[in-house]
């Protein structure tokens, strides 16, 4: 697109050119876009509003609303106890989540990189975790992970690595954890295939020339590939961020949340809260600190996105 | 090098000068970057096969699991392979539970929305590729902003669509412009370009973003979750979640359904992984 900014083809450039046409392209673009501005409206900016609104009022089991109430359901929200471990867990899960994605996604990367034989089908088969739906994965995993029957207990006590089975998700010093790694194994295969892309974007006379200029495989690693896929790597990473911080599907199915609050995130907080208990109202405070907290990544996602475009 | 070799064929050096010459070039590399190579080729393939094995590895056993006879599995779970094989897991499924019904919600869902959402986002696609107008930018950043947002309020949906929409953009946004510049100067209108040079154009690219929107509406869990209640309108997603509950030790029949589940989104990412995955990483890189 940059290089596309200087030239308007469509829109006559010069004073020559017809208004009648100039008035017929006023009508395409609207035309074309009103679809999408309006679905806009209908499921983003109304709900988002409402959800602001509901965040201040008090709604009836029924759904209505019984009334304002101020800032009530925030200050309850905040003197909450359990809203301290509701913050630590969103903390771990997102930073843990992101951050395994990370160094395995770009060791992934520089894997699919090399060259070997069926490259092609391998770089297919790695993304296979991203296409599958987030039940039939949390499925998987919970069968894999039975405390009784699973594989994984039982190759860990068969070898010996542990005594007795464990209850992954059952035990609370587990459980957020174990979370952590499933949702990892989902997540990887998409981060390696963004960073593979910008690893492939690297010019090779760069790397050619530092290498007759001397350089060893770690220089040349580290003075030229890493500056040229650093933007394509932050840009991803704070997607990620966003994207796993609102990611409540495994947690859902696998926990429901527990033992307890055990591995509770703010954004399941709020769905359990508005859809499981009723309370829409202090459901709705829950996505609206949420949002808050994202928005700041929001920012830097979209600075970087554009300085990408400038 | 490269430079330099093509350099040597300019001077009309032969063949065999420059192969020795590129042998010695490569002997000049440093020594690390040798001793990498040859002791790393057989370690690459290693950890390949591993990545593999961990990668596919589930699924091989959520497979084994869904054919293995029902009293095998109470008795030893996955520590022993199954002696033979049965459906019964499938032919239970689909006898004592609603699977066939989620199956058909699922599929209407998936298939309306990718008809719905490739309408929607290429029009918008296409107007802000290849049309310059005011507010633009605001809209491309709207766009941007209630992609990362819905997902707090729950219009996962809608935030496929959009994506969509954004790697149809980079689709077109790779196609020259002088073919719009073209159709203008023989006289196109802009509806007519669009109609004439850029919808057949786009075609290759709507099977990505189609597959795309596929695999995120046949996946979607917590909208459907939200706003379903009853058999009529639960897809798989939903169906499976409701019989991890229901059939906690049947593990033959929640593995046939899971097999089930995967089978049209694995076919038809595989299918065409090579332009989804090339889509989505030029988003990526672009930015």
């Amino acid at each position: 697109m940059t290089t596309l900014t200087t030239r308007r083809p469509i829109r006559p450039s010069g004073p020559t050119g017809p208004t009648r046409r100039k008035r017929r392209l006023d009508l395409t673009v609207p035309l074309f876009l009103s679809p999408t501005l309006l679905l806009l409206v209908v499921f983003v900016a109304y709900p988002f509003l409402r959800a602001i609104w509901l965040s201040f009022t008090e709604t009836s089991l029924l759904g209505g609303t019984l009334g304002f109430v101020g800032l009530d359901n925030f200050r309850t929200l905040f003197t909450d106890p359990s809203f301290g471990t509701f913050l630590s867990n969103s903390v771990v899960w997102t930073v843990g989540g992101v951050g395994l994605q990370l160094v395995f996604g770009v060791i992934g990367a520089l894997l699919l990189n090399q060259r070997f034989r069926l490259r092609g089908v391998v770089r297919g088969l790695a993304m296979i975790p991203w296409a599958t739906p987030s039940v039939l994965v949390a499925l998987i995993w919970m069968w894999l992970l039975d405390p009784n029957h699973g594989l994984v207990n039982a190759v860990l006590t068969r070898t010996g690595l542990m005594h007795s089975p464990v209850a992954w998700f059952g035990n609370a010093h587990s459980a957020l954890g174990t979370l952590i790694v499933v949702d990892a194994w989902q997540g990887i295969p998409f981060f390696a295939v963004m960073v593979l892309a910008a690893l492939q974007a690297v010019p090779e006379e760069l790397k050619e020339s530092a290498r007759t200029d001397g350089c060893g495989f770690l220089r040349v690693f580290w003075f030229i590939t890493v500056p040229s896929i650093l933007p394509t790597v932050l840009i991803t990473l704070v997607l990620r961020l966003i994207w796993t911080a609102n990611y409540i599907d495994l947690a859902y199915v696998l926990t429901g949340g527990g033992p307890g609050i055990a591995s509770t995130t703010i954004p399941l907080a709020s769905y359990l809260t508005a859809y499981k208990q009723g309370a829409l109202g202090s459901g709705a405070s829950y996505a609206v600190v949420q949002a808050a907290v994202l928005a700041v990544l929001v920012a830097v996602y979209i600075r970087l996105t554009q300085r990408r475009e400038a | 090098m490269v430079v330099l070799e093509r350099a040597g064929v300019a001077g009309g050096r032969t063949r065999s000068e420059r192969r020795s010459r590129a042998v010695a070039e490569r002997r000049s590399v440093p020594l690390g970057a040798g001793l990498k190579r040859s002791l790393g080729r057989p370690a690459l393939y290693v950890v390949i096969a591993l990545w593999m094995v961990c990668t596919l590895g589930p699924y091989v056993v959520m497979a084994v699991t869904s054919v293995t006879p029902q009293d095998q599995l109470i008795a030893y779970g996955m520590s022993r392979l199954p002696t033979h094989f049965s459906v019964q897991g499938y032919s239970e499924l689909f006898a004592t539970t609603p699977f066939v019904h989620y199956m058909v919600n699922s599929a209407i869902t998936a298939l309306g929305t990718v008809l719905f959402s490739l309408v929607v986002a290429s029009a918008a696609a296409i107007s802000l590729s290849r049309f310059r107008f005011r507010g633009r930018t605001t809209v491309l950043t709207a766009l941007l902003v209630a992609q990362l947002f819905p997902a707090v309020l729950l219009v996962i949906p809608l935030s496929t669509m959009l994506r969509s929409g954004h790697l149809l953009k980079g689709f077109l946004d790779g196609l020259p412009k002088e073919l719009d510049e073209a159709a203008t100067v023989d006289g196109c209108s802009p509806m007519q370009m669009v109609r004439h040079i850029l919808v057949p154009l786009l075609r290759p690219g709507l099977t990505a973003a189609g597959t795309y929107i596929f695999i995120f509406a046949w996946n979607e869990f917590l909208y459907a979750l939200t706003f379903t209640s009853s058999t009529a309108s639960q897809t798989i997603p939903v169906g499976l979640q409701l019989f991890i509950g229901d059939y906690q030790i049947r593990w033959d029949l929640l593995t046939a359904g899971g097999v089930i589940a995967a089978v049209p989104v694995l076919v038809g990412f595989m299918l065409v992984q090579k332009q989804l995955i090339g889509g989505l990483a030029a988003g990526a890189v672009k930015g």
